[in-house]
């Protein structure tokens, strides 16, 4: 028998799961939301994931070219950052913003600093701040041409900072104004469940971030009783976007098991502290930003004790 | 239902081979027997070239504290003492010994031995003798772990009967066939460890060798089974003796020293054969699988048969394979040459018409912690691994990374086709030398 046998190192067998998979979950799991978005907005903001998309995938295929690098967009992580900062638009926005966005996120944030996985913080949500610093005034806008109900262009947040009450239904199924994927926490929570099923992403995170939320607003907001502008502050803003979809990304959020809780209180309780005495309401990506800064620091204090090593 | 925490579930594929009953192969012309087939030293030979040499008889003699005597399993005359390749990829020195059918053994082999009349001495020696050593894998010599330190601290001897690893099904058709060996053997143990409770501990997946072991324990009083949850390294030293008393060691300590004892299905049978029927360890439970294979199956190989015989057992290949492991998938040693005998650690020999690994392209570990949450020994393989890449050795200690067991749980998980358990693997070598000569530098100042 003259056979040529393959010789590597055990285990010989692996998981059926790659980076690509896990994008590609992710792509799934933002579809209601993206679907919502447009049904709600309408054709700019179809065009507005669209063009984000594309931007982050062309500016990524470039970065690639010029310093001489396989190409990378095949993991489809350019696509989940695409959506992610469309998502995180508002749906009347000119079109060249997100192509800032997409260019600064991919760019500057990811492939400077080594491509995917190596960045420091969310590229969709540093793409979307450059931008809501860059463009203040049309990335808070949230008019649009399909909405012609009461609320028109003030945001629940808005509205629960006056100290009005707020419709906890449209709040729920989505039809307050808001960006084009934050608006309906039900299709938002429908991908959870899916990412939650296909075991891409675990409830750590997401629970804890909310958790510690709610409760540093039922002590500190003044209005424990009040269970409308409770829920409100729960279902307003990108909460929910942020906390299922940009809290617990993987490369930004911290690896051990107790740093994922301190870094979800952490978020937490500085969503709580911008929602209430912050000018403007939203503050999510900002928080999220400022706790990816933290990770690995935060990795570094809790470095999980070896098994069999406890007590010594 | 007793487990540990973490882990992974790979596809198991035991049904290719779990209803095959355990068949006895036919040894060919030529045995080979390596010296060194055990952890410790090597054996030293007994014999000369030209020798007659009868089944059972011990031509290599264990040296030293650590040590293993290896015996001949057929008879016939010695044809050349010379090194030869083994599994692992060394060439050891090894007694060739020409079969010439007769199976001549040598006196009082087989012989009916009641266990009640002998002592605890007598069972050590009778182990001693029959060259038993771990068959999970690890091959540690077994009449050392039966002479612990501090013998009456021994309060469990644990029968691992978990045989987490895909695709092996040896230890479940000894379980379910060899029942009453297996109990004999246990109960062996325990008259060397008279205060220990001595529990079998299965796999839910091989419930019915955990029933069928339980049924012929009625009326036994100190000895029970455990039924443990399907993980993979559920059979994992450490894990397995969390799993069933909660008690914890590290890679500094020895089961002992948490007061228990641990050996497999397949060590524990030969135990009683050694002590109750007087016939030593000659030969082992291999499984036959995978897909290029004409037939799967569970085998009684001699040692010493070449593993191109043991493949001609069963009908030969049929496809050509392109990956062959000696062993499981998860812990298993690539085979790279049939020409090669079985010895005391080939529990398995597996053919794959693909390599699963085919194909696979590495790319940019995404931080996504699935190897945190794969981790028995609750390390963060990802950050071993940056460390290990990078030569940082300092910082690979500080991640505990000497714990690691190697079990390949984290590559296996991992979406970036890390090689993460390679890298662990040599920083275990790697490692132990750093420490020695940092410590030779700081003798000098």
């Amino acid at each position: 028998m003259d056979m040529k046998l393959n010789v590597q190192s055990s285990p010989h067998i692996r998981d059926n799961i790659s980076t690509r998979l896990v994008m590609l979950d992710v792509v799934i799991a933002l579809i209601p939301a993206s679907v919502w978005g447009v049904l709600r907005f309408g054709l700019n903001a179809a065009l507005v994931i669209i063009v984000s998309v594309l931007a982050c995938l062309i500016s990524e295929t470039i970065f690639n070219m010029i310093v001489k690098k396989p190409n990378t967009i095949d993991d489809l992580s350019a696509v989940v950052t695409g959506m992610i900062l469309a998502l995180n638009m508002p749906p009347e926005v000119p079109l060249f913003i997100p192509v800032v966005g997409a260019v600064f996120a991919i760019v500057i944030v990811k492939m400077l600093f080594g491509g995917l996985g190596q960045n420091f913080m969310n590229p969709a949500l540093a793409g979307r701040c450059f931008c809501l610093i860059s463009f203040a005034g049309p990335m808070s806008n949230y008019k649009s041409a399909l909405s012609v109900d009461a609320y028109s262009s003030a945001t629940p947040l808005v509205l629960l900072k006056q100290g009005s009450e707020v419709n906890l239904f449209d709040m729920i199924f989505g039809y307050t104004p808001g960006t084009i994927g934050e608006i309906s926490a039900v299709c938002l929570l429908i991908g959870a469940v899916y990412l939650l099923v296909k075991k891409i992403i675990d409830l750590k995170i997401p629970m804890v971030y909310l958790i510690s939320f709610t409760i540093f607003i039922l002590i500190f907001s003044g209005k424990t009783t009040d269970v409308n502008y409770i829920l409100g502050e729960i279902f307003g803003g990108g909460l929910i976007f942020g906390a299922f979809y940009m809290a617990n990304d993987y490369t930004t959020s911290p690896i051990t098991m107790l740093g994922e809780v301190v870094y979800a209180v952490f978020l937490g309780v500085m969503t709580g502290i911008f929602r209430l005495w912050g000018k403007s309401g939203e503050c999510v990506s900002y928080v999220i930003l400022m706790g990816n800064i933290l990770v690995p620091l935060i990795e570094s204090i809790t470095i999980p004790i070896a098994f069999g090593k406890e007590g010594k | 239902m007793y487990t540990f925490r973490h882990g992974v579930h790979p596809n198991e594929r035991k049904e290719l081979a779990k209803d095959k009953p355990i068949r006895v192969i036919k040894a060919g012309k030529t045995l080979v027997y390596p010296l060194q087939q055990h952890i410790g030293a090597k054996a030293k030979a007994t014999v000369k070239v030209g020798d007659r040499v009868l089944v059972g008889q011990i031509i290599g003699e264990a040296d030293g504290m650590i040590s293993a005597n290896v015996l001949s399993s057929v008879s016939g005359i010695v044809k050349a003492i010379e090194d030869r390749l083994v599994v692992g990829g060394q060439k050891v020195e090894s007694i060739i010994v020409e079969n010439d059918d007769k199976y001549d053994a040598i006196e009082g082999f087989g012989v009916e031995r009641d266990l009640n009349s002998m002592s605890k001495e007598e069972i050590i020696k009778a182990v001693k003798d029959a060259g038993i050593v771990g068959l999970g894998g690890a091959s540690f010599p077994t009449h050392v772990k039966l002479q612990p330190k501090d013998p009456d601290k021994i309060d469990y001897v644990l029968v691992n009967g978990a045989e987490c690893e895909p695709y092996l099904t040896s230890d479940y058709r000894l379980m379910l066939e060899e029942t009453e060996m297996l109990i004999k053997g246990l109960r062996s143990m325990l008259r060397v460890f008279p205060k220990a409770r001595g529990i079998i501990c299965v796999e839910d997946n091989k419930r019915d060798a955990y029933d069928k072991i339980k049924a012929a324990l009625a009326g036994v009083d100190n000895i029970e089974t455990a039924l443990m949850k399907t993980k993979y390294p559920q059979g994992g030293e450490r894990q397995l003796i969390y799993a069933i008393t909660g008690r914890k060691i590290n890679v500094s300590k020895l089961p002992a020293d948490a007061g228990v004892v641990v050996d497999n299905v397949d060590t524990v049978v030969s135990i009683g054969y050694a002590v109750c029927k007087s016939t030593p360890l000659l030969r082992r439970i291999m499984t036959l699988s995978g897909d290029a294979y004409n037939e799967t199956a569970n085998l009684n190989v001699r040692f010493g048969i070449s593993y191109k015989e043991v493949i001609e057992a069963v009908g030969g290949f049929k496809t050509e394979p392109e990956k062959m492991i000696s062993g499981g998938p998860m812990m298993g040693l690539p085979v790279f040459s049939l020409d090669m005998p079985v010895s005391r650690n080939s529990s398995a020999l597996l053919a794959f018409a693909k390599d699963p690994l085919t194909g696979l392209r590495e790319t940019n570990c995404i931080n996504c912690g699935r190897c945190v949450k794969a981790c028995p020994i609750n390390l963060v393989p990802t950050k071993m691994y940056k460390a290990a890449k990078a030569g940082n050795f300092e910082e690979y200690i500080k991640l505990n990374g000497q714990e690691c067991i190697t079990c390949g749980s984290c590559s296996f998980v991992c979406p970036a086709k890390k090689p993460l358990t390679p890298y662990f693997s040599y920083m275990k070598f790697a490692v132990r030398g750093y420490l020695n000569s940092k410590k030779e530098k700081e003798a000098k100042k």
